[in-house]
């Protein structure tokens, strides 16, 4: 096999990078003559790098956009336009035999752990099958013990290789799906909600297994995940979706600690502290309404309709995600201010 | 196990008509084809007007199905009661008549479930929906039932009421059909709401809206409640005790501070630690090894005895009874004092 095009790993470098990002669904009209009436802009310009070893939160509400983010980086779906490279190769032209190179760099755990593995196949199978696909990453003879090494790997039975899915519970089933992911040695994992499905003891463990692994074996991880919670505890960088855009970007400290945009600011004062004498319900900004639909999004700035500071240039002018006055990390905010008291959560 | 005398419940001290709604020695298991599952193994808890008890446990504690014996709406079979009470201002409602039953149900006991849009008919607007228990229930004209449905739309605070009569569900966003759905429950002005994880499929700035209405109607319609959640974040906002459940049981029963400052059992201790919170960073969560028990084969002695840090040979050999702490507290565990003191080994 041709080694991979990467010689030197620096720890820091730019592994994946993101560059306006668009996607929109088109919304037809008519049965024999379609035409477009309108696009649901699941994805709207967003824009990011993910550092080698680092991991990065995409956290938002649903319908922000970022499971279709998710697949569009997967190639899963075919973006409107924009660029994204993974270790400066494009990701997004490529196809055929480049894209299944490209996509054996990058993999991908799903939300749901029981109807993302297939009941009909043994774990041996699931895990195995990727390399089916690339047979020149295990050769002739070593698929097994490659599969039973990678059970063990995220700590499951290497004699279960026989089993089925059934067989697991919902933990050890998400354990099956990292392992499948982990199969051809990618250098970036996607999770989309990997844990959510869990029960909090369970989740736990699995939150402490991709901690382990990153460490292991350097991995980067794009982390999508609507727990704040659980997004501050794994991930070093955190971006901010809220309809189809990200509206503010930084360190896990810039973002849980010194947040500019409303947005941000009332996601974290909503999160529910597990604890009756640390809330403080002062803190809580609570947002009206609901999220307005991503095919009619509101003019200017997409927050405006729900926000508490909005002003007529919020409607008139779309705020780019830049730095700003009151903190130096990206926010998408014509009036963007830190909380006071700080931090705020 | 199981035959003890009725176990006592802390806090409140019985008021001389009883507790509104009490829940005795309950016992409930699942004929299934490959065994029985016990799934409910001498549960006790109570409520008293105006208050809100929170049940927490991870999937298969039987948190629901305590709920929904209350309910009367087990399946049975498969679920068969074995034995226990449920009283309802004194009378037991286990050997009511089914007719007498139905009386209790819905106009003094009410329940909203987690996922408003299969638990709401899809083909008919809400309006006819929640309209349908008045007419039927409470006697109504249709011009009357119409009437009262616009107002309870209005309790729930569904913007524009009277114009969204004869929208279907899919026309609502999740947090509106959850409004939907506590109209119904509401219809009839039930004494006690029970609230099985009414938040779960929602976002978070949802999430805390759903849980600020619910506390006011409470409050304003003098109300109790009883919360069903697996989440330790929403309940210390709301609730007034707490009882945790595990493998069927109730394994400590508190006031919510109490239970935070100093969990008096090791699974609500090995809880609270593996949760990542806002507020608290680290790298290594605290886990509880291993699984939740399979209910066709209970562990012996305590059903927490594998998975237990402080296990001993006498949790092995002795299913701990509910030891009462100082303050009123109860915990089935043979170390619980040391737990709460953190004492133990």
């Amino acid at each position: 096999m041709t080694a991979p095009a990467s010689p030197a790993k620096v720890r820091g470098e730019t592994i994946l990078a993101v560059d306006d990002l668009v996607k929109h669904f088109p919304i037809t009209r008519g049965v024999l003559f379609q035409r477009q009436v309108g696009a649901v802009r699941a994805v709207d310009g967003v824009s990011f790098v993910l550092r080698r070893g680092e991991t990065l939160g995409i956290v938002g509400e649903s319908g922000c956009g970022k499971s279709t983010l998710a697949r569009l980086l997967m190639r899963l779906e075919t973006p409107t336009s924009g660029r994204a490279t993974l270790e400066g190769r494009d990701l997004l032209s490529a196809s055929g035999g480049e894209l299944r190179r490209l996509r054996r760099n990058m993999q991908m755990v799903m939300q749901d752990p029981y109807t993302s593995l297939n009941p009909r196949m043994t774990v041996g199978d699931i895990i195995g099958e990727p390399f089916d696909i690339h047979p020149d990453a295990a050769p002739k003879g070593s698929k097994r013990g490659r599969v039973q090494e990678l059970l063990d790997l995220v700590g499951l039975n290497p004699e279960h290789v026989n089993r089925y899915p059934h067989q697991f519970s919902g933990g050890q089933r998400q354990r099956i799906g990292i392992a499948r992911a982990l199969a051809l040695r990618p250098e970036v994992i996607v999770c989309d909600e990997p844990v959510s499905a869990l029960d909090v003891s369970i989740q736990a463990q699995v939150i402490n297994l991709l901690g382990q692994l990153q460490d292991e074996l350097g991995l980067s991880y794009v982390f999508i995940a609507h727990d704040l919670s659980v997004v501050r505890h794994i991930c070093d960088r955190v971006a901010v979706m809220y309809l189809g855009r990200i509206v503010e970007i930084g360190t896990e400290e810039e973002i849980y600690e010194r947040a500019t945009h409303p947005y941000t600011q009332a996601l974290l004062s909503a999160v529910p502290v597990p604890d009756p004498a640390a809330r403080d319900a002062t803190g809580i900004i609570r947002l009206t309404g609901d999220v307005p639909s991503p095919a009619d999004p509101p003019s200017g700035c997409h927050f405006r309709t729900r926000c508490w500071k909005a002003e007529d240039i919020c409607a008139r002018e779309d705020p780019p995600t830049v730095p700003r006055p009151a903190d130096p990390h990206p926010s998408a905010c014509h009036f963007a201010a830190l909380r006071d008291p700080p931090g705020g959560a | 196990m199981t035959e003890s005398a009725v176990r006592p419940t802390p806090a409140s001290p019985t008021p001389p008509g009883g507790h509104l709604l009490e829940v005795r020695d309950l016992h409930v298991e699942f004929r299934t084809g490959e065994g029985v599952a016990k799934v409910i193994n001498g549960v006790s808890y109570h409520l008293d007007p105006g208050e809100t008890l929170a049940v927490l446990g991870e999937s298969g504690s039987g948190k629901s199905v305590t709920a929904q014996a209350v309910m009367g709406i087990l399946d049975t079979p498969p679920a068969v009661i074995r034995s226990g009470q449920i009283r309802y201002r004194g009378r037991d409602l286990l050997t009511l008549p089914e007719e007498q039953r139905r009386q209790v149900r819905g106009k003094e006991i009410a329940m909203i479930f987690q996922d408003a849009l299969s638990a709401l008919n899809p083909v008919f607007p809400v309006g006819w929906q929640i309209g349908e228990t008045l007419r039927h229930r409470a006697g109504m004209s249709r011009a009357d039932a119409r009437r009262r449905t616009v107002e309870l739309m209005d309790l729930v605070r569904i913007p524009g009421a009277a114009g969204r009569l004869g929208d279907h569900p899919h026309q609502f966003s999740g947090g509106m059909r959850q409004r939907v759905m506590i109209a119904m429950a509401l219809a009839l002005d039930p004494k006690v709401l029970i609230a099985d994880e009414p938040t779960t499929a929602l976002d978070v700035t949802v999430q805390a809206q759903i849980m600020d209405l619910l506390a006011d109607l409470r409050r304003d319609l003098d109300m109790a409640m009883i919360l069903i959640t697996h989440d330790l974040g929403v309940v210390a906002g709301v609730a007034d005790r707490i009882a945790v459940m595990y493998a069927g049981r109730i394994v400590e029963h508190a006031d919510v501070h109490a239970l935070y400052r100093a969990p008096a059992h090791p699974y609500t201790k090995g809880l609270l630690a593996s949760i990542p919170r806002l507020d608290v960073r680290g790298r290594e969560l605290a886990t509880i090894r291993g699984l939740p028990p399979n209910l066709m084969r209970i562990p012996t002695g305590c059903p927490f005895h594998p998975r237990c840090p402080y296990v001993q040979q006498v949790c092995v050999d002795v299913v701990p009874d509910d030891l009462v702490l100082a303050d009123g507290r109860t915990s089935a565990c043979h170390f619980a004092q040391e737990v709460h003191d953190d004492r133990a080994r």
